[in-house]
């Protein structure tokens, strides 16, 4: 059983965090303006990677908060954790992180 | 009385006490100290079962958890299956019997108690032996948090089974010393009869503590009988040993065949002779310890035959002591039934065998090397590499905060492993920064005998003409060389398939004994190195765990927590019949004498729609949502438009996901501009404070909104019907009931003797009804009160059997009961809980897709079963006539299926709600529901079959 830093709790059981996605998939500015392929792509397509993945987790059986992690999809080896106010996004590096507030 | 094979004297057991056992109905007895295995060979018992496919006799082959003969089966003092006589600890009235390869689970309830622990330690070290002793003491010596476990009775390890001397004395000795100072260590925690059986990520172990097995009887009721530690450690030391490996040949499984170091186990441990006369047949130097002790305890050992032709240095010790040492030699066969008595011993030079010879013995000792017990490691995902000295895999490489010593990692002498462990804690130590104790002394090892190279021999060329087919490589499985030599000649040649294809390491020892050497025969067969051909992959747990360990106190009525309202006692007191919603026992219905479910149905929905009910409705899920933002969080949550609420007022509200379909509903009460109470189902509860947390936190951090569950502090009964004003009103004088002063849709805050209480006009009924909410501390007392003023109006207790019939014979959804995450707000016929006015709310997006247009969306409808008799099944499907009255040609079109389906009392009929395509557009046609094989004719009615005006809400 892995160990996740919570940024507000310190590393505990991975059992007390429940899994978000895909991280950095604003909700659209302006749904009504989307094409409906454009709508679709934001409600049912996610990225797939294999290796690193910004990613969402809850502490849900902790402190309840949200905050992004780099995860490596292979080893499952948790990179960093951030918090949603991190101005540093988890880095720009990260070729399958989409870009804040641009339609699909 | 002496049991005919324990020697004189030696041996770790309490001669002094006698231990009484049945052994396949056969009263035998043994010391305290003995396993069952060693108390069967001391009475002359190699056999203990037969084989699962062959039936050939099998027995003890070696010591502890590796063995793969002796599975027993437990009767006494509780039934258990598939245990190991070598490590089943004897105690009085212990009753087993052999088992061929299948036990039988015990048909009475456990009564045991089984728990577990959560740890944290900076250092683990797994196994107590000459390694992990020192390993534990270097560790505590330096200040830190330490777990040992072990999974033996005793510390020592292999240090149990030898002769060995450190510090000029006897080296259980210094083990005992060890154990004192981790003993009078604060930070350590030392635990024996421990088995570390699983290892996994960030330094996470399970371990389980045999606590109370090895007393029988004896032992006390409060103690838990199996212990689950889950160890967290920072850095872990190995140092959990080797297993030695056999070498196949011809009829090696006979009773009488076992490992040289379990001989060595068995006489110096147990006090056991395994046997009179003894031959033993090795590939390496360990074995002429073996012959040597045997000897020195009076067996006659006929000879040590050495696969190596140059033999070893050895040679002369056992030549002196009378020992026949025959260099260049093998073992090719057995002879014997049950119990060996011959080998068969033929010169071996360059791989090919030259004529045997038999030699007489009752008990053959093999050893063909040692496997490293690597299995913790490669559990947490350690590379192992091959040997080619040791013929054996080790740790590949270095694992973060895991180090493995001794001779896990291949380190055979006394010396090396005491000073590997050393060297592993100091290891752990300097990755933690804790800085090693000034004094941290080994004791002095005598000058070790170099040991000349092991021959690595897999198994011996088969002679006896049985191709292969009485060359054992896993007993327990009865899986030969000719079953490997199969295989490969199929095409097999991942391990992985060859494992499965021959099910060799697939029993009880999860191939101990077996999986290196199906490496090495596999290689051997396909002519390539053993390094490519590896292992199979080691898996938890180690060594089997029952399940009553691993669920612990989680079973019963802990497997999943109950959640009872504050008036379960009430309801239990009233007869209630209760149905479980999530973890919520709610009562379904109350039955009075001689009712059964439908006529209590019948009568309690009777009552609400005529004169008055009274329901427990706490479960109902309660969230607070409150701040200077709490409106706009709930409108772009809620298809419809919360803003506009007045405070004091209470609104219907939808939720859906961002795909547009109905994930929850309720209702929502204003209590201030910034505050709202949102009511949401009761299994719904924790689902939607998620919801809006992710959403508030997620994506409107700016938002200024708390959420919090008020479900528990809130009990909340509905009293419903025609007569529920009278009972409010009775109830609570100071509030004006009447439809001006309180009218639908709306709340009330008022108190009962200074106890604050709120009122809504709510109904889920479509009957007045006024929702009452207190704090769960009065929740016995206000219910007796409205009981009490209802009673000259008949008021009668309902279960959610009854309410849901009521709601659906408004055509109100139950959300996951009529819908299942493909239905709309507009499929339920709701369009009208969905806000034009709001430019966007979750979900909003998604009801312009084309789909959600579709005319032959599925739409929730009532049925009417024309015989007026028929319960339709919930989940029936829902079919069409062709226009010709046929059935179409199958497979038949499905149109829905049904979701809800009652009796009504109020018409006189069941009903059922349905999900059928296109259904508005088939209100009055007629369709049909399979049930029972006959084709139930149905009419298709709006989904609201009782008071469709909404006449009666107001009373």
């Amino acid at each position: 059983m892995q160990l996740i830093a919570c940024p507000w709790c310190g590393p505990r059981e991975e059992v007390e965090f429940s899994y978000g996605g895909q991280a950095h998939v604003p909700y659209p500015d302006s749904p009504a303006e989307l094409s409906d392929e454009e709508w679709a792509h934001y409600v049912f397509f996610r990225d797939n990677p294999k290796g690193r993945f910004a990613e969402r987790w809850n502490h849900s059986a902790g402190c309840r908060r949200w905050f992004n992690a780099i995860r490596d999809t292979t080893t499952y080896r948790f990179e960093r954790v951030y918090r949603l106010d991190d101005p540093k996004r988890g880095g720009t590096e990260l070729a399958s992180s989409r870009k804040e507030g641009t339609a699909p | 009385m002496t049991s005919p094979f324990r020697a004189p004297e030696g041996g770790r057991i309490d001669r002094a006490g006698t231990v009484e056992f049945t052994f396949d109905g056969q009263v035998l007895t043994g010391h305290p100290g003995d396993t069952l295995a060693s108390a069967l060979l001391a009475n002359g018992r190699h056999q203990v079962a037969t084989s699962i496919k062959l039936g050939r006799p099998r027995g003890i082959a070696a010591a502890w958890a590796e063995d793969p003969g002796g599975l027993v089966q437990i009767e006494e003092p509780f039934p258990e299956p598939m245990l190991l006589a070598t490590t089943v600890e004897l105690h009085d009235g212990l009753a087993a019997h052999g088992l061929p390869g299948q036990g039988r689970l015990a048909d009475v309830p456990d009564s045991a108690r089984y728990d577990a622990v959560h740890h944290h330690v900076d250092v683990l070290v797994v196994g107590a032996g000459p390694a992990g002793l020192a390993a534990a003491l270097t560790a505590a010596r330096a200040g830190a948090r330490v777990a040992l476990v072990d999974e033996q009775s005793e510390a020592g390890g292999s240090l149990l089974s030898g002769t060995e001397r450190l510090d000029d004395a006897p080296a259980l000795d210094w083990a005992a010393d060890a154990v004192a100072e981790l003993a009078g260590s604060p930070e350590v925690l030392h635990l024996q009869r421990t088995t570390a059986f699983g290892s996994y990520d960030d330094g996470f172990v399970l371990a389980l503590e045999r606590r109370t097995d090895h007393l029988g009887a004896a032992a006390p009721k409060h103690v838990s009988r199996q212990r689950v530690w889950r160890i967290r450690a920072r850095s872990i030391v190995l140092a959990t040993g080797a297993h030695e490996r056999p070498v196949v040949f011809a009829d090696n499984d006979r009773p009488g065949i076992m490992l040289a170091g379990a001989a060595r186990t068995f006489l110096h441990r147990y006090g056991v002779l395994p046997g009179r006369e003894a031959v033993v047949f090795t590939t390496n130097d360990s074995a002429y310890d073996a012959a040597l002790d045997l000897r020195r305890a009076g067996v006659r050992v006929q000879a040590v035959v050495d696969a190596r032709p140059e033999g070893s240095p050895r040679r002369e010790e056992c030549e002196h002591a009378g020992i026949r040492v025959l260099s260049g030699a093998v073992v090719t066969g057995t002879q014997g039934v049950e119990r060996v008595t011959h080998a068969l011993v033929a010169p071996f030079a360059d791989g090919a065998v030259g004529p045997s010879s038999a030699i007489a013995c009752d008990l053959l000792l093999v050893s063909g090397g040692w496997n490293p017990a690597v299995h913790l490691f490669s559990q947490a995902r350690g590379r192992l590499r091959y040997d080619e000295v040791l013929g054996a895999f080790l740790p590949g490489e270095a694992l973060d905060g895991l180090t493995v010593t001794g001779s896990a990692a291949g380190v055979f002498d006394l010396a090396g492993c005491l000073a590997d462990g050393q060297r592993g804690a100091r290891a752990a130590l300097t990755a933690l920064a804790i800085a090693p104790a000034g004094e941290d002394r080994l004791p002095a090892t005598p000058d070790p005998v170099v040991p000349t190279a092991p021959l690595v021999l897999w198994r011996v060329p088969d002679t006896s003409g049985a191709d292969g087919s009485t060359s054992f490589v896993d007993l327990q499985r009865d899986a030969t060389v000719a079953d490997i030599a199969r295989a490969v000649g199929a095409g097999l040649r991942s391990i992985e398939h060859i494992k499965r294809y021959t099910t060799i390491g697939t029993a009880h020892d999860q191939g101990k004994t077996s999986g290196v050497l199906t490496s090495g025969i596999v290689a051997e067969l396909l002519g390539i190195p053993v390094q490519a051909t590896g292992t199979t992959t080691f898996r938890p747990p180690y060594t089997p765990v029952a399940f009553a360990a691993l669920a612990g106190r989680d079973r019963g009525r802990l497997f999943d927590p109950e959640r009872v309202t504050a008036l379960h006692e009430w309801h239990v007191a009233a007869g209630a019949v209760f149905e479980d919603v999530g973890q919520w026992k709610r009562p379904r219905y109350y039955p009075q004498p001689g009712e059964d479910m439908q006529t209590a149905v019948l009568r309690e929905c009777a009552a609400a729609r005529t004169g008055v009910g009274i329901l427990d409705g706490s479960t109902l899920g309660k969230i607070d949502v409150q701040g200077p933002d709490a409106a706009v969080l709930l409108d772009r949550l809620y298809t419809n438009l919360i803003s506009s609420l007045k405070v004091g007022s209470v609104r219907y509200g939808v939720m859906c996901g961002v795909d547009g379909m109905v994930i929850d509903d309720g209702t929502v009460l204003r209590l201030a501009e910034d505050r709202f109470l949102v009511l949401t189902t009761t299994g719904g509860a924790a689902k939607i404070l998620d919801w809006m947390e992710e959403w508030a936190q997620t994506e409107w951090p700016d938002l200024r909104v708390h959420c919090t569950s008020v479900t528990e502090q809130w009990v909340t009964f509905p009293v419903v019907g025609p007569r529920s004003r009278d009972v409010v009103g009775a109830v609570f004088p100071g509030v004006d009931v009447s439809n001006e002063a309180f009218p639908f849709m709306t709340w009330r805050d008022t108190t009962l003797d200074g106890v604050p209480v709120r009122l809504a006009r709510i109904s889920f009924s479509g009957e007045l009804a006024f929702e009452v909410y207190v704090n769960p501390w009065y929740a016995v007392a206000v219910w007796q009160r409205l009981l009490d003023a209802g009673r000259p109006y008949g008021i009668t207790p309902y279960g959610t059997e009854t309410m849901h019939v009521l709601r659906a014979e408004k055509g109100y959804p139950i959300v996951g009961q009529d819908t299942d995450g493909t239905v709309s707000p507009h499929d339920l016929g709701m369009a009208w809980a969905v806000s034009k006015k709001k430019p966007d709310f979750v979900g909003k997006r998604s009801f312009a897709r084309p789909a959600n247009a579709d005319p032959l969306r599925k739409q929730l409808v009532g049925l009417l079963p024309v015989d007026r008799e028929t319960v339709l099944p919930e989940g029936s499907q829902v079919i069409d006539f062709l226009a010709d009255g046929q059935l179409p040609p199958p497979p038949v079109p499905m149109l829905g299926h049904v979701t809800s389906s009652y009796r009504s009392a109020e018409l006189a009929r069941p009903f059922a709600l349905a999900l059928v395509k296109g259904g508005r557009e088939r209100i009055g046609d007629t369709v049909h529901v399979p049930v029972n094989g006959t084709l139930v004719p149905v009419e298709v009615t709006g989904s609201v079959l009782v008071d469709p005006e909404g006449a009666r809400r107001d009373g």
